[in-house]
């Protein structure tokens, strides 16, 4: 097996933080050589210090916790209805006909458009965000579990049927393995994903979450908090999708051999 | 009389096309007997595989049937032509698989896997990917995850088709052994004439698609067979009769 990133490699790992440095410095440097008012454009240190002053003040973490309980909760409750439909359709192309037209009509309507909606009937509580990120995870992760499954190896199905295999082994030694590259494909796109629909629901209409709290921020010029507010989207983001990453690289071992 | 494991009669399987339908098989007629090795040749396109897809309960033929002794399914295993492991699962694996699917515990399948990997020459294997492995690994893999089932027939398609010369001739000298350790009845699918003839206690020859049975052929030599059989006119002359009905037949 082939690693990256071996003794002479170490460097180069340390190239994307340093240019992260810069580039802070040069927008410290340009917003105090041209002295713009922080409700425009915050230094990177102005941002800085709010940041530290609102984690201590409890209000960042409560705020991100609200978003991350959003975020996670809708993923799971789409992704295993994802799993489950996915499995059907492509076992029961019947299934897919009748299914078809609601879950293109699902899709084609903006996030944005139906988040209006989703909030006058389920009100400003976390439910209709949760509902938002359970919509937007739902169809990629569903097309590659079917993608998935119907691209399995004729030669494996005969296999398993020479073995004599029921439904559950089939799943478990054959569908699975199979079709698990792919669907973390999925799960991958719907982890950014699954975010964005987070803070879409809550600028439309909350009393909790990152979201809310970039629109009370821009209420009150608070262009600093706002920052604060998009960087730990950011980092929900960046993290939802390393702790994907870092089970797929468990899961599909076997993929990596050479 | 001896025991007949399987009766084939008027088998005949149709695939559906565009064109209403390719005929694969037409009227195919074969018995096999108890602890038989009986090898086909044939053309390819003219439906082996099929055959053998149809005894190993993978496909359904359109017209004709199989029985088997006492109207019982025996145990049946295949060995395809590309070794068909599943690639997210290391070698002990694969070969417990069958076992697995049968119902039995993770630890009496591994046990069984393990004894087979020892009897294929497969020893320090055990937990590399089939990715990993040489063509004739593989199919070694393929072997032995076919004869942990303990089958009363054995179904071998092409088993050698993808080794390089050599190794293909290793690999059937070793088939050979086992199978006079094992006895279970076999069909097998070979491209190789002295394979056959050296293997086979019986081999028919297939025409071209549709594929009918067109001759067959007794392989008179005694067991256990050694190598040097092949050497020996009596063998040759054998090879020569049976690539006399193969020729006349595929021009
Ligand atoms: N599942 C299938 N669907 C349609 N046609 C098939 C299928 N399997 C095999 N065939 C066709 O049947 C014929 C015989 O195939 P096969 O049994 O693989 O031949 P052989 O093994 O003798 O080379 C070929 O023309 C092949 O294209
Ligand atoms: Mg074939």
């Amino acid at each position: 097996m082939q690693r990256y990133g071996n003794k002479g490699n170490t460097l180069r790992h340390l190239i994307p933080p340093l240019s992260i440095c810069v580039g802070l410095c040069i927008w410290e440097i340009l917003v105090r050589i041209f002295d713009y008012p922080p409700f425009i454009l915050p230094a990177p240190s102005q941002i800085f210090s709010r940041l530290i002053e609102s984690i201590a003040s409890g209000v960042l973490l409560y705020h991100t916790g609200i978003t991350l309980i959003e975020v996670l909760t809708g993923s799971i409750i789409g992704t295993i209805l994802a799993l489950l439909t996915g499995y059907l359709l492509a076992h029961h192309p019947i299934a897919e006909n009748v299914l078809f037209p609601y879950i293109v009509a699902s899709q084609s309507i903006p996030m944005a458009a139906i988040a209006p909606l989703l909030i006058i009937w389920f009100g400003s509580g976390i439910m209709p965000k949760i509902l938002i990120c359970a919509l937007v995870v739902f169809f990629p992760i569903q097309i590659n579990v079917i993608i998935g499954l119907r691209d399995i190896q004729r030669n494996f199905l005969d296999l398993m049927k020479s073995m004599h295999a029921n439904r559950k082994a089939q799943l478990k030694y054959l569908e699975i393995p199979a079709a698990l590259p792919v669907v973390f494909g999925g799960l991958r796109i719907s982890a950014t994903l699954s975010v964005i629909g987070a803070v879409v629901g809550e600028l439309t209409g909350a009393d909790a979450g990152l979201g809310y709290l970039i629109n009370t921020a821009r209420g009150q010029y608070d262009t600093a908090m706002v920052f604060v507010a998009v960087f730990m989207l950011m980092i929900i983001s960046i993290l939802l999708y390393v702790l994907i990453l870092a089970i797929e690289k468990r899961t599909l071992r076997w993929q990596t051999v050479q | 009389m001896r025991k007949v494991i399987a009766s084939i009669e008027n088998l005949g399987m149709t695939f559906p096309s565009e064109n209403g339908g390719l005929q694969a098989l037409s009227d195919i007629n074969l018995t096999l007997y108890d602890r038989e090795f009986v090898c086909i040749i044939g053309p390819s396109g003219s439906g082996k595989s099929t055959l053998l897809r149809i005894l190993a309960d993978v496909l359904v033929p359109t017209e004709g049937k199989v029985t088997f002794a006492d109207g019982q399914n025996p145990n049946r295993a295949i060995v395809f032509q590309s070794s068909n492991l599943l690639p997210w699962m290391n070698v002990i694996q694969n070969i417990a698989l069958p076992l697995k699917i049968r119902g039995a515990d993770e630890k009496e399948a591994l046990s069984q896997a393990g004894n087979w990997i020892r009897r294929v020459g497969l020893n320090g294997f055990e937990y590399e990917w089939p990715q990993n492995l040489s063509g004739g690994m593989k199919q070694r893999v393929a072997i032995a995850r076919a004869l942990v089932q303990q089958p009363e027939l054995l179904l071998l398609d092409e088993p050698f088709g993808s080794l390089d010369a050599l190794t293909r001739d290793q690999m059937g000298l070793e088939l050979l052994k086992t199978w006079e350790t094992f006895h279970p009845t076999v069909l097998m699918v070979t491209h190789s004439i002295t394979e056959a003839v050296l293997l086979a206690d019986r081999v028919a020859v297939f025409s071209k698609r549709p594929g009918q049975i067109i001759h067959e052929l007794e392989i008179p030599f005694q067991r256990p067979r050694s190598p040097e059989l092949r050497d020996e006119i009596k063998f040759l002359q054998v090879v020569k009769k049976l690539r006399g009905m193969i020729v006349t037949e595929s021009i």
